[in-house]
């Protein structure tokens, strides 16, 4: 096996526990290339092997993380090809994020003890590890497996049914014209064959949807905290995450500022979105404080908007709320209100002045009167989103691609349905689609197909 | 007494007469033996060659220098190339054949074949010593001395035939049945099984009235299976008719129900699900009221015919009274009943891919004794075996193909690989690489690796070069000659695709998906004119248009197959010791010591054996 054949892979390197940094090893031919096009910062391309850079992972041009990219150029590496470590933090919502790009890039996910696996064929070990490298393949295989059945619960597990049964049946369908072309049965026409893809994508597209949600369960709830200086956004914050100081992740201590906090409130946990911004002291000049929120609400499900109770106004509230409307609602996004520093004042006072705003919370962040209300609020909006009660959710990133992938090749044949071309091409995107669902479901064969086939048709002379 | 062989063959049908092929072309000394020498490869059930999956089959074995394909265009009566609508890698050609000619064509063939002979007797025991093939005893209890057996027994093996109540051995209606060697292998340690196949009744076309009927007529522009200049395509053709059940003729059927073999429990055998008998039919699609019949004239001359689509094993007063209530054959006048037969196979994965069983030493299985159904697919397993057997007595490398070269690799691996419950039929769904696997380059695919073997003679090889060079020559003149629009845009605006401004390269038009090749060599004098002084041929054209129309989906499957290529070369020696790596799951240890896969490639293709498995095997093997 020559390595310049293979696939990129990549995965997590360090433990998957919250952690102060996290690793992802990516590893193959194109292990530089496909880093470097999510990396902002030198050319990986150009930089000589075992060096370290500096730079930012973006999406689209939106900060995803600071990051540190150790280049190993083959056969000086582990496993001997091409490798790259990336340094990112630890927050288990960055790596998935870092994860999903590298796939989106032509990564795809290492198998069970893959990258051992190349450096033994590499000759990076001895012949005599051949019997621990074998070892570790099948302990982190049953471990995946496990971890995949775990997740393979309910709903789930029922969803991935109908999407296997309804895939075999479009499946069979095309078969069906190619094989049995001259039997006395009803073959599907090609508006049909549309609709049923579509109606396949959709079930898929349902899933792949249900990951995303799934994971701001499984990877934190991104919240952003927003307001005019000194509404007292920060001592807020950090009243929060004092009360879970215990079970909170931060980052600080690191060389770099945090971009993120996290805490744990009620069993769910919460992400703090840009707390190195709100931290910063530098005066900010906009009047309602609301046009970092705007930037940053694509990647928030709930919007904290904080005001001084002793300075502001319910009118320059109703503003706010008509600013934020829009994209809130694009997004799906919750907004909260919260009155601070209502110790300087007559609380039923307050209350009579803003009766319009009704979800509003008041509190005083300094006294830490009321914040644990506003915790109990945080996570009353999360568990009367509809998808947490569902437990038909995608978690594991494995099923998500193998998902995703799977859809991709649907589409391909979609689009070869649109163009008019013959069934036998149509068939090799189906099959494409059926092996990707396969690696969730179980490969998916001949057998089935044709079983499917025989016990719905009439065939044979 | 008679001579020691190189090879016997055991049996003469479509497996038997192909393995002695294989072997004589390759200077092995054979002797065919067979019970009946009038029924040399006879068309036992329809008398039909090829048809989708299977066409492509008869192609590659026509390609690999088997005689099928040649025998079928020789006794061909129709020809239809089935699915043209669909893309060129569901191409089929098939054809109705003249059942006698059938047979006596094949038996002239193999007489004319330098290196075969023949024994009219019975086998019925094997001479095995430690574990190596010695020869074969007969029923006259003649001995016969040899390096090895092929045995393509079809249904023979303790036939018993079902017709209604009455149950009869025999291995084909009016046949004896074959005894004693399933015993024999099973003391061997062979395991064994039972198969069940039907056949329709036939009838007397003098009988039947055809104007009420759909005819169904043979290609217009005939083609034909051998790639090779022995044959030409029909110049006349018969036609076929078909006519449709109806609900009396399913009463009528159902009347007999409790005395099928079928349903009373008389039959516990599998039979081919895609081939099921009309009673089944009714039984398990109820809710529809009519089945086709396809009625296929048996010959040129004959006035036999044989009733596609109507095979059952009820009573013969029952199929009588039934089959008259078709439309057409009201006054039907019937040869013989339909019927089922069982029959011994044996689990093909007890095979290596040589079709040499892992038990015994120079003893093949070829055809039905594997599971199989089909003339295609015991023709081309026979051809394997024989092949295999030769170059194994000649001390060379076996002659093995992958599932990306042929339908018969693919086959072949999956019989031996994951095996078959059911009389297993080809289907082009069963091939990963569909579309490299086409009927049109089945000799590219071939002919080269069966001329150095000596399977094929220059010819072939000639041929094929000239194929290959027409569009290599079609490439380069489309790449550089222009199209004029004022020719062209009369033919663009026809087929409704947007017309020229300006001067394009000819190879631009060629992957407009609403134009063939055709349509642009008429809107093109120059085109026309090259072709012309070329002597460019349809295959030719046929060929480049494919590749070049299709080139995306064709590079796709290549390249998948090339993946799979690096676990192909990677081999499992044969002593390895599954239960000794700890780190193999349970399941995947125990099935690849029954199977014992000869590749990383086959081992990933047993059901059980997960990925993790592999890459366990590849650590080991590996490096």
């Amino acid at each position: 096996m020559h390595s310049n054949t293979e696939d990129t892979i990549c995965a997590l390197a360090s433990g998957s526990g919250p952690a102060a940094i996290s690793v992802i090893r990516i590893s193959g031919p194109k292990a530089i290339e496909i880093c470097n096009t999510i990396f902002k910062g030198k050319d990986l391309n150009k930089v000589d092997s075992h060096t370290i850079h500096f730079g930012t992972i973006r999406e689209d041009d939106v900060l995803v993380d600071e990051v540190l990219v150790s280049v190993f150029k083959g056969p000086n590496s582990y496993t001997g090809e091409d490798v790259i470590e990336l340094s990112c933090h630890g927050s288990p919502y960055i790596r998935q994020k870092i994860i999903n790009l590298l796939l989106d890039h032509g990564a795809r996910s290492a198998n069970a003890g893959e990258f051992t696996l190349r450096a033994f064929m590499n000759k990076k070990m001895d012949l005599s590890q051949a019997e621990a490298v074998a070892d570790l393949i099948s302990s982190e295989s049953e471990a995946s497996h496990k971890l995949a059945m775990q997740q393979m619960r309910g709903g789930f597990s029922s969803e991935i049914g109908k999407l296997r049964e309804e895939l075999i049946n479009f499946a069979s369908l095309i078969e069906l014209e190619l094989d049995f072309s001259e039997e006395d049965v009803e073959f599907a026409d090609r508006s049909e064959l549309k609709d049923l893809i579509l109606k396949v994508h959709k079930l898929a597209q349902g899933l792949i949807e249900s990951f995303k949600v799934g994971n701001v369960l499984k990877n934190g709830v991104p919240v952003v905290i927003a307001g005019k200086p000194n509404a007292g956004k920060s001592t807020l914050l950090n009243q929060i995450l004092k009360e879970e100081r215990a079970i909170v992740s931060s980052v600080e201590g690191t060389t770099r500022d945090t971009i993120e906090d996290e805490a744990v409130l009620n069993g769910v946990i919460f992400r703090f979105i840009d707390t190195a911004g709100i931290r910063e002291t530098q005066d900010e000049v906009e009047a309602i404080g609301v046009k970092k929120t705007l930037e940053q609400i694509e990647t928030a499900a709930i919007v904290v908007y904080m005001f001084d109770v002793n300075t502001f106004t319910p009118s320059t509230l109703r503003d706010v709320i008509k600013e934020l409307e829009e994209p809130l609602s694009r997004n799906g996004a919750k907004l909260l209100l919260v009155g601070n520093k209502i110790d300087q004042q007559d609380e039923e006072t307050v209350r009579a002045q803003y009766k319009d705003f009704d979800d509003m919370i008041l509190i005083s962040a300094k006294d830490n009167q009321n914040v644990e209300k506003l915790s109990n609020k945080l996570v009353d909006l999360i568990e009367t989103q509809e998808v947490s009660s569902s437990d038909v959710m995608v978690t594991n990133s494995r099923h998500y691609e193998a998902l995703t992938k799977a859809d991709a090749s649907l589409m391909n044949a979609l689009k070869g349905l649109e163009t008019g071309i013959t069934g036998d091409f149509i068939a090799t995107d189906i099959r494409q689609s059926l092996h990707y669902l396969g690696e969730i479901t179980g490969q998916i064969t001949t057998d089935d197909l044709l079983g499917n086939i025989f016990s719905n048709f009439c065939i044979g002379k | 007494m008679i001579d020691s062989y190189d090879v016997v063959v055991v049996g003469a049908g479509h497996a038997g007469c192909e393995a002695a092929v294989g072997a004589a072309k390759l200077g092995a000394k054979v002797l065919m033996v067979t019970m009946d020498m009038t029924r040399t490869a006879q068309l036992s059930c329809n008398p039909a060659m090829g048809g989708v999956a299977k066409g492509q089959i008869l192609r590659e074995i026509d390609a690999l220098g088997g005689y099928s394909a040649i025998v079928a265009d020789k006794s061909a009566i129709q020809f239809r190339m089935l699915n043209r609508s669909k893309g060129p890698a569901m191409w089929s050609p098939r054809t109705q054949n003249d059942r006698s000619m059938f047979n006596n064509i094949w038996r002239l063939m193999l007489e004319q074949t330098p290196n075969v002979d023949f024994w009219q007797d019975m086998v019925n025991a094997l001479i095995v010593e430690n574990g190596k093939i010695k020869g074969v005893k007969t029923g006259l209890g003649i001995e016969i001395s040899c390096k090895s057996v092929i045995v393509s027994s079809g249904t023979f093996l303790n036939g018993l035939i079902h017709i209604g109540d009455k149950q009869m051995g025999g291995g084909r209606s009016g046949e004896k049945a074959s005894y004693g060697m399933t015993e024999q292998l099973e003391e061997f340690g062979f395991q064994s099984g039972r198969m069940k196949t039907g056949t329709p009744p036939r009838v007397d076309g003098r009988s039947l009235d055809y104007s009420v009927m759909e005819e169904q007529e043979g290609d217009e522009e005939p083609g034909k299976f051998s790639f090779s200049d022995d044959t030409s395509p029909l110049s006349k053709q018969r036609s076929c008719h078909i006519t449709y059940t109806n609900s009396t003729v399913h009463d009528i059927l159902r009347e007999g129900f409790d005395r099928s073999p079928m349903f009373n429990g008389t039959i516990q055998s599998i039979g081919p699900r895609y081939c099921p008998s009309i009673e089944d039919k009714i039984h398990r699609f109820a809710d529809r009221n009519r089945h086709q019949v396809f009625v296929e004239p048996e010959g040129w001359e004959t006035v036999e015919v044989y009733v596609n689509g109507f095979s059952t094993s009820l009573p013969e007063e029952i199929q009588f009274k039934a089959i008259r209530e078709i439309k057409g054959f009201e006054k039907a006048k019937i040869f013989r009943p339909g019927y089922a037969i069982e029959y011994d196979y044996f689990p093909p994965t007890q095979l290596k891919y040589t079709l040499e069983t892992k038990l015994v030493d120079g003893l093949y299985f070829a055809g039905q004794i594997n599971g199989t159904t089909g003339y295609e697919e015991a023709g081309c397993q026979g051809l394997m075996a024989g092949i295999n057997a030769a170059l194994k007595i000649q001390e060379k490398e076996p002659f093995i193909l992958s599932r990306d070269e042929a339908y018969i690799g693919v086959l072949i691996d999956d019989l031996i690989t994951k095996g078959t419950e059911e009389p297993y039929r080809m289907f082009t769904s069963r091939a990963e690489y569909r579309i490299l696997l086409r009927q049109d380059n089945a000799d590219e695919r071939l002919s080269r690796k069966a001329h150095e073997m000596g399977l094929v003679d220059e010819n072939r090889i000639r041929n094929l070069d000239s194929k290959l060079e027409g569009k290599q020559k079609l490439q380069s003149f489309l790449e550089k000659e222009s199209a004029v629009p004022d020719e062209i845009n009369p033919i663009l605006e026809e087929k409704n695709t947007s017309k020229l401004n300006q001067k394009v390269k000819l190879i631009s038009l060629v992957n407009r998906p609403e134009l063939q090749l055709n349509d642009i060599i008429d809107g093109s004098e120059s085109f026309k004119d090259f072709i012309d002084r070329e002597n460019i041929n349809k295959e030719q054209i046929q060929l480049f248009e494919i590749e070049s129309k299709y080139a995306g989906y064709i590079e796709k499957e290549k390249e998948m197959a090339d993946k799979m290529k690096r676990l192909e070369n990677i081999k499992i020696p044969g002593n390895i010791d599954y239960n000794k790596l700890s780190s193999l799951s349970a399941e995947a240890a125990e099935k690849m010591t029954n199977i014992k896969p000869e590749t990383l490639s086959q081992a990933s293709r047993i059901s059980g054996v997960s990925p993790a498995d592999i890459s366990v095997l590849l650590v080991h093997l590996g490096r």
